[in-house]
């Protein structure tokens, strides 16, 4: 074995630490006692017991949660529309162009997307709130939802479409019965995708919420600059407890599933041959 | 008890299920169909049969329905079919691919295209269990697609294409996927289960002898034109061109000069050397430059000089190739021509009667030649 040299174990500590060493601490100092955040002063639950009690931040999470379902519903419905014309439209006029403009928030400055959007909504005349933050975040999240998806489709076996079309279902029956429940994966990582874009997002949150909405991540920020509080390591414990159950959860439903149907298939092939 | 021989292609009141009417299909430049024009009739095992690029497949996917001709007509029972969608023909087709549906049961996607009707749930129980039985997968209906072979996969293609009792069925190179044994065998199988349903099958294939085994006609396709339809055995032992003689089975071919004798024509095929005698497939002018076609299996070879034989020549083994059943002589003619002879194994290998550089004679009937124009 010599695969655990001293170069590979230093550079995956190295490189672990880079990552996770200021989560761990964060972690670590959420259930601190004291109230100065860097001074370690014993094992406490305590705020979490009061975070439980701030409405403010309470009102907040509600926010981000309704906001990142809603926008992250609506990409995914818009990213896979857009998905399916670039993959099956074949060469149309200004496809360039058409795949050019889905993909161009991928590179934008989200300060230059949220200043365009802010612009926009002043200028329509939009009451500024949980409405306008929905509108801006599925602008910027479909085009990841577009890309997940039209990843899935170009290995996507036309001819299973044609098979639905020629055993009698119209076009947007073939698409529901047999094209929707195979890509379903990758719109489901699509959605997922969105939904922790949404709720990370600072930047254009802030430059297209009303003084009626504010996100979590607003919230943290403001509180944070007027010093960090204990309370925040708490609330940012429990995003990372929720982040991690989540991708922890999907990755092993995929791989299982992956693991499952390679073994079924040799088993068939076995069968197929005795 | 004489019983009538299925051939509707030669009875002038026979109608055609499928006509096919100068059609031609572009995709821009290029020209995939040019103005065709076919018949297929009621219960035919009809076979498409071409190198890849030839048009077979754009032809069966205008069958489909996936396809528009640019030019021309495509009727079905009488009635002109070619913009017509295709879920909305009695038309079904087994994919190359097989097209199997993923995430359903074999059971689920056998009752795919039922369940598009308004077939009572009792209805398609009982058709599904049917389809089942015919195609021997009974104990596999609850499984997946990818937990059966490629064998059962085949199966579940064919009988869900089956299922809706199509009045065409169209079979897009459907062995092709499967080894050489499982192929043979599902051959058989295909024409069984054609003749039992009495669908009318459209086959598209590259390989000869698979279309040879199956089909009631086969039609050679060459750049989106029919060369030759005809039934099998016409087709292989009176090809209208060298294309047709050459894409089926093994052929020499000899050029030369015709000299018309009567019925039969003799071939001037090199200076100071015995003509050779054979039928022609079109009427020939003397000194025409014409194609002798010869099939290897026909040609029989002997140590010394064949008495009687219409065509005897003298040469020189130049190669043999062991297939096990048959060996294949290449024997090498005076002036250089190349001639290949098959006789059977039905001696051990070690009993050979010829080897490496042996002289020997080569001959055959006047009816096993044949010549074409081109």
């Amino acid at each position: 074995m010599r695969r655990f040299t001293w170069f590979n174990t230093t550079s995956l500590t190295l490189g672990f630490a880079f990552l996770y060493l200021p989560m761990i601490i964060l972690v670590i100092y959420s259930f601190n006692d004291s109230k100065l955040v860097t001074v370690w002063a014993g094992f406490s639950t305590r705020w979490y017991g009061e975070l439980i009690q701030n409405d403010a931040f309470l009102d907040a999470a509600w926010v981000t949660i309704k906001v990142a379902g809603i926008s992250s519903t609506l990409a995914t419905v818009l990213g896979t529309m857009a998905a399916i014309v670039m993959v099956r439209m074949g060469r149309f006029h200004g496809r360039t162009l058409f795949s050019g403009m889905i993909y161009a928030p991928l590179v934008m400055p989200e300060v230059i997307t949220g200043l365009s959007l802010l612009l926009l909504f002043i200028g329509l005349g939009l009451d500024r709130g949980v409405f306008t933050i929905i509108l801006a975040h599925t602008t910027f999240s479909m085009c990841y939802v577009s890309v997940v998806v039209s990843s899935r489709l170009i290995s996507f076996d036309t001819s299973l479409e044609e098979a639905a079309l020629d055993l009698g279902c119209s076009p947007l029956q073939a698409f529901r019965l047999v094209t929707l429940p195979i890509i379903a994966p990758a719109v489901i990582s699509g959605w997922l995708l969105a939904f922790t874009l949404s709720l990370d997002d600072l930047v254009i949150a802030s430059f297209t919420s009303g003084p009626s909405a504010t996100t979590l991540p607003m919230k943290i920020w403001s509180s944070v600059r007027l010093g960090v509080s204990p309370e925040i390591n708490a609330l940012s414990t429990l995003m990372i407890a929720v982040v991690t159950v989540g991708v922890v959860t999907a990755s092993l439903i995929s791989k299982r599933a992956a693991v499952q149907q390679r073994r079924d298939e040799q088993a068939a092939d076995r069968a197929g041959m005795a | 008890m004489a019983e009538t021989i299925f051939a509707p292609w030669d009875d002038p009141n026979a109608k055609p299920l499928i006509r096919f009417r100068n059609v031609t299909k572009r995709f821009g430049e290029f020209t995939a169909i040019d103005d065709l024009t076919i018949d297929i009739y009621e219960r035919e095992f009809f076979a498409l049969l071409g190198p890849s690029g030839c048009g077979k497949t754009t032809l069966m996917r205008m069958l489909g329905g996936f396809e528009t001709p640019t030019e021309g007509q495509i009727e079905l029972a009488g009635k002109d079919i070619a913009r017509v969608p295709p879920n909305k023909r009695s038309v079904n087709m087994m994919f190359q691919s097989y097209a199997l549906f993923p995430h359903l049961s074999i059971w689920d996607n056998i009752a795919f295209g039922l369940r598009r009707g308004r077939m009572p749930k009792a209805e398609i129980a009982n058709r599904v269990e049917e389809m089942l039985r015919l195609t021997r997968l009974e104990k596999f209906a609850r499984r997946k697609p990818h937990q059966i072979s490629g064998g059962q996969r085949q199966r579940v293609a064919l009988a869900r294409s089956l299922a809706k009792a199509p009045t065409l069925l169209l079979l897009d190179e459907p062995l092709g996927a499967l080894d050489k044994k499982l192929r043979q065998d599902t051959q058989f199988e295909l024409m069984d289960i054609q003749e039992r349903t009495g669908t009318t099958f459209v086959i598209v294939t590259h390989d000869q002898e698979e279309a040879m085994t199956v089909a009631s006609r086969v039609a050679v396709m060459e750049d989106g034109r029919i060369v030759q339809v005809a039934t099998p055995d016409a087709i292989y032992e009176t090809p209208n061109s060298v294309y047709v003689a050459d894409f089926i089975g093994d052929v020499n071919i000899i050029v030369g000069r015709a000299d018309p004798q009567g019925d039969k024509v003799h071939l001037n095929w090199a200076e100071g050397q015995p003509k050779f005698i054979g039928t022609p497939a079109s009427p020939f002018e003397k000194g025409q430059t014409c194609h002798y076609a010869i099939r290897p299996e026909k040609i029989s070879i002997s140590a010394q000089k064949p008495e009687g034989a219409t065509n005897t020549v003298e040469g020189k083994v130049l190669d043999i190739a062991y297939l096990g059943n048959i060996s294949t002589y290449h024997v090498e003619l005076a002036g250089g021509q190349v001639i290949k002879a098959q006789k059977a194994n039905n001696r051990r290998i070690s009993r050979r009667s010829f080897t490496w550089g042996d002289q020997v004679w080569l001959s055959w009937t006047d009816t096993a030649g044949i010549l074409l124009e081109r």
